[in-house]
């Protein structure tokens, strides 16, 4: 049982080891060019930027390294069991190339990438290589005294040198499958380990600071306190409109009726008249509180969820609207559908009201944990987020779900706008 | 005439209770809840079912979804439904069969008893009875483009045109509008060579036709 044990934990060890000197191999061999490939490009690009070449191109470039840095975190999470945070901010998806390129520059995530890959370069080159080192070259020192020396020493007396041990025929060759041997225990013992060092070392250069954790907070203090504000806003409409408007409305419908008791025996014309003048009454209080409950939740939006709302929002509106909608089926979370049809009415009220367009184009689309919802008008053109537009609200409120606005508004049309929030179906 | 009535709420029942009893309806049950209402539909028969869109157990559409799905199984059962606000969205899923006898209004109608009976009577008869607020919908949407056949209405016609859309027949019209039968039918002759639509006696058939044309390019 005993031997077994170990027979079995040395089996697994030696499994590790051939593992580790395998992907070590295809990590070194893979990364390297990749690496330099990206931190050159990188250089090349930013130093363009002051003749204006650089801002065009540096978003793509950072959004590659990203997606680079990412396949390695979670090469490091697979291989290794390395789990690296990753904390980039959203890229403010404007149409300006400027900003965009600004806003990279101002995340340190950025340089941080940067660096990363120049200390990969070398020191992650090595240490991916050398579990493979480790493993694969006493194979050669084991295979020497086998006859392989003839190979290497051609003219005698002339040594081949298989790391320190100078080979010059079999018996020397002896020596150096020693080498080999001891080699290959050092693989046996520390090639895991080795290999491990370099995903250390990645996670060393890749995790955030606590300055950007910090900033994180900071994020989501913000969005927290816009959101904070926005609903204790909506709450004093709603109060304000309730006093003002429904319970206003009752109280005169009471009074009215109250004169109707006193009248109705005296003078039942006048009498007649008031009942009219509080049925009257009691319908725009209803019509009111129908718009109040419009303005707060949607009932078709709580009755079949942000497909329908948004269909039958379409069909209320002046221009001619197609809604394609594919959420197989399922419900997205009530705070987001909220949020999300909110949005869409906000950006088709502005379609109607400024674009000038003949038909609108709704597209809701959920796929790999993320809401995309696409609005487009043949219009004008020449929306922009900011400079008070309604975009730059609805843009905070999508804020407080990490959601994104991304605005394509050419002078001259068409204008489309996509808004992205990641969100679960139930 | 016997009639199922589906209301969760106890005071909007009572009261819907004693006004169709006042004016001689028989209720056949008045039920709180989804599952009631489909057993009461397939079992009872009812001449007429009245039925809110919000209903338990969901508190979603399931009296819409209840409604519809008894018009599967028994095709024309009259049935109209009453919501707190009304949606083109619903009004089309009901008429989507084409075989009339559907009702769409607003809770708020109850209050004119004398219309809101004659809306029921018109339904259970195989007629339509929208509200008033889904045609205006359909008209401010239809006139967003300033230059629709239904633009070239004269404001007369457009009145005329929306009791006609709600499904009342030529003799409520002129009734309402205070004018002739005859003005009635020659204003309606007009809206159909506008709107391009073809002649029916059929009340329904008219309705339907006139809410196609509205609807046409969804």
């Amino acid at each position: 049982m005993n031997t077994n044990t170990k027979s079995g934990e040395g089996g697994s060890r030696a499994r590790g080891m051939v593992l580790a000197a395998g992907r070590g191999l295809a990590l070194a061999v893979g990364s390297l060019p990749l690496s330099i490939l990206g931190f050159c490009l990188s250089l090349v690009s930013m130093a363009l930027i002051p003749i204006g070449v650089g801002a065009l191109t540096t978003p793509y470039v950072v959004k590659g390294v990203r997606a680079y840095a990412e396949r390695r975190r979670a090469l490091a999470e697979r291989w290794g069991g390395v789990h690296i945070p990753s904390a980039y901010r959203p890229a403010p998806e404007t149409v300006n190339p400027f900003r965009r390129t600004y806003a990279l520059l101002r995340d340190p995530a950025t340089w941080r990438d940067l660096l990363w890959l120049l200390v990969d370069i070398p020191a992650g080159f090595l240490t991916a290589l050398l579990p493979a080192v480790l493993v694969f070259y006493p194979i050669e020192g084991l295979a020497l005294p086998a006859g392989l020396w003839r190979v290497y020493v051609e003219t005698p007396g002339v040594a081949y040198w298989y790391g320190f041990v100078p080979v010059t025929d079999r018996t020397s060759a002896f020596g150096a499958a020693a080498l080999g041997a001891v080699l290959l225990v050092v693989a046996h013992r520390y090639a895991v380990r080795v290999h491990q060092v370099h995903f250390l070392l990645t996670k060393a250069m890749l995790t955030p600071s606590q300055a950007e954790l910090a900033e994180r907070v900071r994020v989501l203090t913000e969005t927290r306190r816009d959101a904070v504000d926005t609903s204790a806003a909506e709450l004093r409409r709603i109060e304000r409109d309730l006093h003002d408007g429904a319970q206003a409305r009752l109280v005169a419908m009471g009074m009215d009726l109250g004169t109707v008791e006193m009248l109705v025996d005296k003078d039942p014309e006048k009498a007649k008249a008031l009942l009219a003048q509080a049925r009257q009454s009691s319908a725009e209080a209803l019509s009111e509180l129908r718009d109040l409950v419009r303005g707060i939740h949607p009932p078709v939006l709580a009755e079949r969820g942000l497909g329908d709302a948004v269909r039958a929002l379409a069909l209320r509106l002046p221009v001619t609207t197609e809604v394609s909608v594919e959420l197989e089926g399922g419900r997205v979370d009530a705070p987001v559908e909220s949020a999300a049809y909110f949005a869409v009415s906000e950006l088709l009220t502005n379609a109607v009201k400024h674009s000038g367009a003949g038909r609108i184009w709704v597209d809701l689309h959920h796929g790999a944990g993320r809401l995309r919802i696409s609005v487009t008008d043949d219009g004008t053109g020449g929306a922009a987020i900011g400079a008070g537009s309604g975009l730059a609200g609805v843009e905070r409120r999508l804020g407080t779900f990490d959601g994104v606005l991304a605005v394509s508004s050419p002078a001259g049309g068409p204008t489309m706008v996509t808004m992205e929030i990641p969100c679960v179906l139930s | 005439m016997r009639v199922v009535l589906a209301e969760d709420l106890f005071l909007l029942r009572d009261g819907l209770v004693r006004l169709l009893e006042a004016y001689d309806f028989e209720i056949a049950a008045a039920v709180e809840s989804g599952p009631e209402l489909e057993r009461a539909l397939a079992e009872l028969e009812p001449d007429v079912a009245v039925v809110d869109v919000r209903l338990p157990p969901t508190h979603t559409d399931e009296g819409l979804q209840c409604a519809l799905q008894a018009r599967r199984r028994r095709p024309g059962l009259p049935v109209l439904v009453l919501s707190q606000h009304v949606e083109q969205l619903y009004a089309r899923e009901l008429l989507a069969d084409g075989t009339g006898g559907i009702g769409y209004l607003l809770k708020d109608r109850v209050f004119d008893a004398e219309q809101f009976v004659d809306a029921v009577r018109r339904v259970a008869a195989g007629g339509t009875a929208m509200d008033p607020q889904v045609i205006q919908q359909l008209l401010a949407r239809r006139s967003g483009d300033g230059q629709g056949p239904v633009d070239r209405l004269t404001p007369r016609e457009r009145e005329v045109m929306e009791l006609m859309a709600q499904g009342r027949s030529n003799a409520a019209i002129a009734g309402k509008l205070v004018v002739t039968e005859r003005a009635v039918a020659k204003h309606t002759a007009n809206i159909f060579v506008k709107l391009g639509l073809e002649v029916s006696d059929d009340d329904n058939r008219r309705v339907l036709a006139v809410l196609a044309y509205l609807d046409r390019d969804r």
